[in-house]
């Protein structure tokens, strides 16, 4: 872990985003979403409730999925960040993210970012996840535009790809 | 209105033994933060009265699941992620592993900690109903030591612990006694997902010859705290499992909960779930076969 904290005032916190050393000088309650979103420029995770009900704000921590809303910067000092910016290669969409567009999970954006963070960790740990298993992995996520048949489908479709992204 | 990031000091020392340290030394000035699920929502709304906050996030001395011939001893510090993926939670306990599956969305079980569902002390939280059916144990630890305290009581109020101002949760302990004992969770609420019960039950219970030989059952947002449903309980013990002894457990348990209206539900909707959940539990446990 590495910080610096003058107590009152803002600290250095050094963070690893999509396998980029980053070094922040913030407040440590800032949260995360703000401090991913303001001081590094990554706007794909969005803040839908600002509560840790709707998961638009969801990002991976050291592989983990979290609501980066509910995280105070300080918390994820030295912690290896995985963003929706992370996922492509280029102009190369990740599988996931080609699955979503060709199921058509994808209507409004607001949610799709947190929607293949949470898919991603899904995978991660269930690499072959039946339906309820990707309603499950999902139920943190809300979705207001397309229903969520879509988004369910495109997950199983990329679980058939066998995903590496 | 939003808080100001400026306006709160955040500091992560650590160890634990740095962190009751502080608490001791600076007696209600330091709020824990664990994995921020309550205490960040209450930040984001501008509603959270302490200014100066002490991460205990991954503290070491909080982590890890230790099972113990007799008894399960959770660190405080387990995420709801932790306590679905024991083994042993899943095979002997699995109210907790139930409660654990239905609170929040997967992120929130990635960061929601044991320890810190008791302390918020909310009435609806889903796990503590089955640390009452369990008669779970707390080590509480401060800069004086460790003291252990029965869970039961530990509640005095609508969210008031009995936790001194120096003190931390540092384990949960369970005796692995009801592996044999029939087990049943309930959770009533809008949705089944992301959704805060209107009513929730843990129970479990035991036959032998026909009859209650013992039983435990304890209700959330029923009541200020989350409750343990003691009368009921000395009611139906002992006693065979009939359409009478329904119709008692039902009054008796209406009698037990003070129910309120709120966002979520009404008092007379929850006083019938209550008792629906109750005498389902009892009608189960009746077809259970699961003897002494």
């Amino acid at each position: 872990m590495t910080t610096s904290s003058d107590n009152r005032g803002k600290c250095e916190i050094l963070l690893t985003v999509n396998g980029k050393p980053e070094s922040v000088r913030v407040y440590p309650m800032e949260r995360l979403l703000d401090v991913l979103r303001h001081e590094l420029g990554l706007t794909g995770a969005k803040e839908g409730c600002g509560e840790g009900e709707c998961g638009s704000c969801s990002v991976l921590m050291n592989g983990e999925l979290v609501n980066s809303c509910l995280i105070p910067v300080l918390q994820a000092a030295g912690a290896n960040l995985t963003t929706i910016e992370g996922l492509a290669h280029g102009f190369q969409l990740s599988a996931l993210q080609a699955a979503f567009l060709e199921c058509g999970g994808a209507q409004c954006g607001i949610c799709t970012p947190g929607m293949i963070l949470a898919s991603r960790y899904l995978l991660n740990k269930k690499p072959d996840p039946t339906l309820d298993d990707i309603r499950e992995g999902l139920s943190g996520n809300l979705c207001r535009c397309t229903g969520y048949t879509q988004i369910f489908d495109a997950v199983a479709e990329a679980a058939r790809r066998r995903d590496p992204a | 209105m939003r808080s100001n990031p400026a306006d709160y000091e955040l500091i992560a020392p650590g160890k634990l033994q740095s962190v009751v340290r502080l608490l001791a030394e600076e007696p209600d000035e330091w709020l824990p933060i664990a994995g921020g699920t309550d205490v960040m929502v209450q930040y984001a709304a501008g509603k959270l009265p302490a200014r100066k906050l002490v991460s205990i996030w991954n503290l070491p001395e909080l982590q890890g699941i230790d099972v113990q011939p007799q008894e399960i001893r959770i660190g405080a510090g387990c995420n709801y992620t932790q306590l679905r993926e024991n083994e042993v939670i899943a095979r002997e306990f699995p109210l907790l592993a139930s409660a654990a599956r239905w609170t929040g969305g997967i992120a929130n079980q990635n960061r929601g900690t044991l320890g810190g569902n008791i302390v918020n002390a909310s009435p609806a939280a889903d796990s503590l109903p089955a640390l009452l059916a369990y008669e779970a144990e707390l080590i509480l630890v401060s800069i004086r030591g460790e003291r252990r305290v029965p869970y039961l009581g530990f509640h005095t109020g609508y969210k008031k612990v009995q936790l001194a101002s120096d003190e931390l949760i540092r384990t949960i302990c369970i005796r692995r006694a009801f592996s044999e004992y029939f087990q049943y969770a309930r959770k009533v609420s809008a949705r089944n997902a992301q959704a805060i019960s209107k009513v929730c039950i843990a129970a479990l219970g035991r036959l032998r010859g026909g009859v209650i030989d013992d039983l435990r059952m304890a209700l959330g947002s029923v009541a200020p705290v989350p409750l343990r449903l003691t009368e009921v309980e000395r009611i139906v013990r002992e006693k065979a499992v009939e359409p009478e002894l329904a119709q008692l457990a039902r009054k008796a348990t209406a009698a037990a909960i003070q129910p309120i209206d709120d966002i979520r539900s009404t008092a007379r909707y929850r006083s019938a779930v209550a008792g629906n959940l109750v005498v389902e539990f009892l009608e189960r446990l009746r077809d259970s076969g699961k003897t002494a």
